[in-house]
């Protein structure tokens, strides 16, 4: 409830919604008959889905031959869409998890569809995999089950197994994750629908109630989750690097695969929820939802770790360089000027160079760019992937086996198909469940919403041209906020406000018993002069110590009024004289 | 689920009057049956006296299961069960047993606590729970009375003095 909130933040919901506004705002597009755009897009998804099932049947029926893998290259598109494909999965379970962990409250207006994103992300990098082992059939042979050949198990010590147990894991524990954040949303769905619909609901529900001992066991559960996801995310593509890493091809067999790649990771799927979320927030109207303050923060996250990759890649070129080993030499020369020269140069200014103009506010600020960047991001990341995989092994120790390789018709229509298989599964996901996590953007309303904070604050209407209106908004809202102290609702607190607030900052540390921790706290609560302080009941200013932790609840703030009063008049000698009798500010 | 409760319950339009609300029911010694919520409310638990969730302590015993389900599988069967050798390395590799350990000991604890928390819940596809009112999980915040403990007009006075903007009865 009253969590502290920074006086910086922006509001992250706008439109002065109330509780039900946020319902039917989000659960609406469920209820309403897809508009003519998401049937145009569902039905060429479902038509490229088509054409991939398909390439894979090909694929199946003729054998891998259909592809144009030879003895030198023997991983080509599938492997770069593989890790292409769950490279932008991370992204999904950084903002749920990790974001979550940091209590960064604008998660929760994308977290839902970057969850789903992930699910979906993960199917389709999982296929590549399993169509690739070229007898699909036999596909469980890499699962450790007790079978008729020995019992034969996989080989535990290879990092290909590492990344079978990693990514169903991943893909096992973000659809639990993502699945147990949708539950409660449902159950909205359920209340308000009818008849058949109503039944479904009830089903994928799960007989929800909102019942209080629910709500505590949810958020437990969640915060459990996201702990555990949170280093597994880490892993999986850690893993995934290992594939590469662990063998002794030039250009692979570095230590600084593992953070690189994780990095990458986030960078190309942040790329992707910013792709598929811009045109979400335009189809459904959520722009009061996610705002430009949520785009903006994830143009930071972008910014941030697509200059890890850019360090990087320059670290490796340094780092071939400098080892004077030759063949690590010649592997990134021949990257750089070899026959696939294009595809390292569209990497690094896919992902180097164009990250860096989101130094710009402005630019970070700019819907349409951010789309453009976000797709020239996508792409740079496949390059990347292809660089990797493709180049490296064209030019490999043995000059007679060199060899070049670019894809068939049919591993196109794959990785094709893979995209059909996303949006589709996208699409149907954006009518059936609400997009944006209803429970969890109600929870942050009385902290983020616009008519607690930010310069649209209702407060404004009685104090306008002031340069401390913030002060007022933001002061009224955590008063509004506040338990206990028998004044809710803002009507009440606009007076409160009026009468209470100057655009006084003091130093309240001289206050016996309140220390840099203590000001702070009554800072973040609207407290900032003495006045404020000597007005504050002192009911208020425990809920405040309680509220903080046990660490503050042995404090007594009796006579902070008292002494703020004298203070605030500027009568030092006889506060010194009380603050002499009191005991650590007790009386 | 107890057959046939009858319930007396209140809907307030704001948490903060959910708050005062079940405080001052605490401080009344009304015995409440259950608070019901759109989104959880903070600072709620300790006013109701829930005692915290013992959730994360299943998850850890969960995850101990799949740390040493993995290790000691691999180890036994790499080391009794099918010694091989990859790559001249030891039977028992420690090291490269790590990846797997790790991710089974993730999997375990999300999959037990996950399944703990609908069992203890009761909560599952195909239940239906009986409810009170459809604006629960919208926008209002639910006090509810069973009447054996709390009479009717005692509920509604107290629903009254404490600013509910709805008072209903239902029979679940």
């Amino acid at each position: 409830m009253s969590a502290p909130v920074s006086k910086i933040r922006e509001p992250l919901i706008t439109g002065h919604k109330s509780y039900h506004d946020i319902t039917e705002d989000l659960v609406s597009p469920t209820e309403k008959a897809p508009p003519v755009s998401w049937v145009i897009g569902f039905i060429i998804s479902v038509a490229v889905l088509a054409f991939g099932v398909f390439c894979i049947l090909w694929t199946i029926w003729h054998g891998i031959g259909t592809w144009n893998l030879n003895r030198t290259i023997g991983w080509g598109w599938d492997i770069t869409n593989f890790v292409w494909w769950i490279g932008i999965g991370h992204a999904g379970t950084l903002i749920s998890a990790i974001l979550l962990l940091f209590r960064q409250k604008w998660r929760t207006g994308v977290n839902r569809a970057a969850e789903a994103m992930t699910i979906f992300a993960v199917m389709c990098a999982g296929l590549f995999p399993l169509i690739h082992m070229g007898r699909l059939w036999l596909a469980m042979f890499i699962f450790p089950y007790v079978n008729t050949r020995g019992p034969l198990w996989p080989n535990f010590n290879s990092p290909l197994l590492w990344d079978v147990f990693a990514i169903s894991t991943y893909f096992t524990v973000s659809l639990l994750f993502w699945y147990t954040g949708l539950v409660p949303d449902f159950a909205t769905v359920r209340d308000r629908a009818k008849g058949f619909r109503k039944k479904i609901y009830n089903f994928l529900s799960f007989g929800w109630t909102g019942s209080a001992k629910h709500w505590q066991r949810w958020e437990a559960l969640s915060l459990v989750l996201a702990g555990i996801a949170t280093p597994l995310v880490l892993s999986v593509h850690t893993i995934v690097s290992f594939d590469f890493a662990t063998s002794v091809i030039p250009g692979w067999h570095t230590t600084i695969f593992p953070p690189y790649f994780v990095a990458g990771a986030i960078f190309s799927g942040f790329a992707m929820v910013l792709t598929l979320m811009l045109i979400t927030r335009k189809l459904l109207k959520l722009e009061d939802y996610i705002t430009l303050e949520h785009i903006e923060s994830m143009n930071k996250i972008i910014l941030v770790t697509g200059t890890i990759v850019g360090v990087a890649y320059l670290t490796e070129l340094f780092i071939a360089w400098y080892s004077g080993y030759v063949y690590e030499q010649f592997a990134f020369f021949n990257r750089a000027a070899g026959p696939y020269w294009w595809s390292y140069f569209g990497m690094m200014f896919c992902n180097v160079i164009s990250p860096q103009f989101f130094w710009v506010k402005k630019w970070r600020r700019n819907i349409a760019f951010t789309f453009f960047l976000s797709i020239v991001i996508n792409i740079g990341m496949w390059f990347e992937r292809f660089v990797i995989i493709a180049t490296t092994l064209a030019r490999d120790y043995l000059p007679s086996s060199w060899s070049l390789y670019s894809p068939t018709w049919v591993e196109i229509g794959i990785f094709i198909g893979t995209m059909g298989l996303f949006f589709t599964l996208y699409l149907i996901f954006s009518r059936v469940a609400p997009v944006v996590a209803v429970a969890e953007v109600k929870s942050i309303l009385k902290t983020s919403g616009d008519q607690y904070i930010g310069a649209n604050a209702i407060h404004h209407d009685h104090d306008h041209g002031h340069d401390h209106n913030h002060d007022h908004s933001y002061a009224s809202a955590l008063a509004a906020d506040t338990p206990g102290d028998g004044n809710h609702g803002v009507a009440s607190s606009i007076a409160d406000t009026a009468t209470a607030v100057e655009n006084v900052v003091d130093d309240l540390k001289k206050i016996e018993g309140i220390g840099p921790k203590i000001a702070e706290l009554l800072n973040n609560d609207g407290i900032m002069s003495f006045t404020q302080l000597a007005n504050a009941n002192v009911n208020r200013l425990k809920h405040i110590l309680t509220e903080a932790g046990s660490r503050y609840q042995m404090h007594d703030p009796t006579t902070w009024p008292q002494q703020a009063q004298l203070a605030a008049e500027g009568k030092w000698d006889e506060l010194n004289d009380l603050q002499d009798r009191l005991d650590g500010g007790r009386a | 689920m107890a057959a046939h409760k009858e319930v007396v319950f209140g809907l307030y339009d704001d948490e903060v009057d959910l708050m005062n609300a079940v405080k001052k029911a605490k401080a009344d010694h009304l015995e409440i049956m259950d608070v019901y919520s759109p989104f959880p409310v903070h600072g709620l638990d300790p006013i109701l006296g829930l005692s915290e969730s013992r959730l994360h302590i299943a998850g850890f015993v969960y995850g101990m299961l799949g740390t040493l389900t993995a290790f000691l599988g691999m180890t036994w069967i790499f080391t009794k069960d099918w010694p091989i050798v990859f790559g001249g390395k030891p039977y028992w590799s420690v090291p490269a047993f790590i990846p797997i350990t790790f991710e089974l000991t993730v999997l375990f604890a999300s999959i037990g606590m996950v399944v703990s928390f609908y069992t203890v819940c009761g909560l599952g596809p195909g239940v239906t729970n009986p409810y009170l009112d459809n604006r629960i999980t919208d926008d209002k915040f639910c006090i509810a009375f069973d009447q054996n403990d709390v009479s009717h007009g005692q509920a509604e006075s107290f629903f009254q003095s404490t600013g509910a903007s709805a008072v209903k009865t239902k029979t679940i």
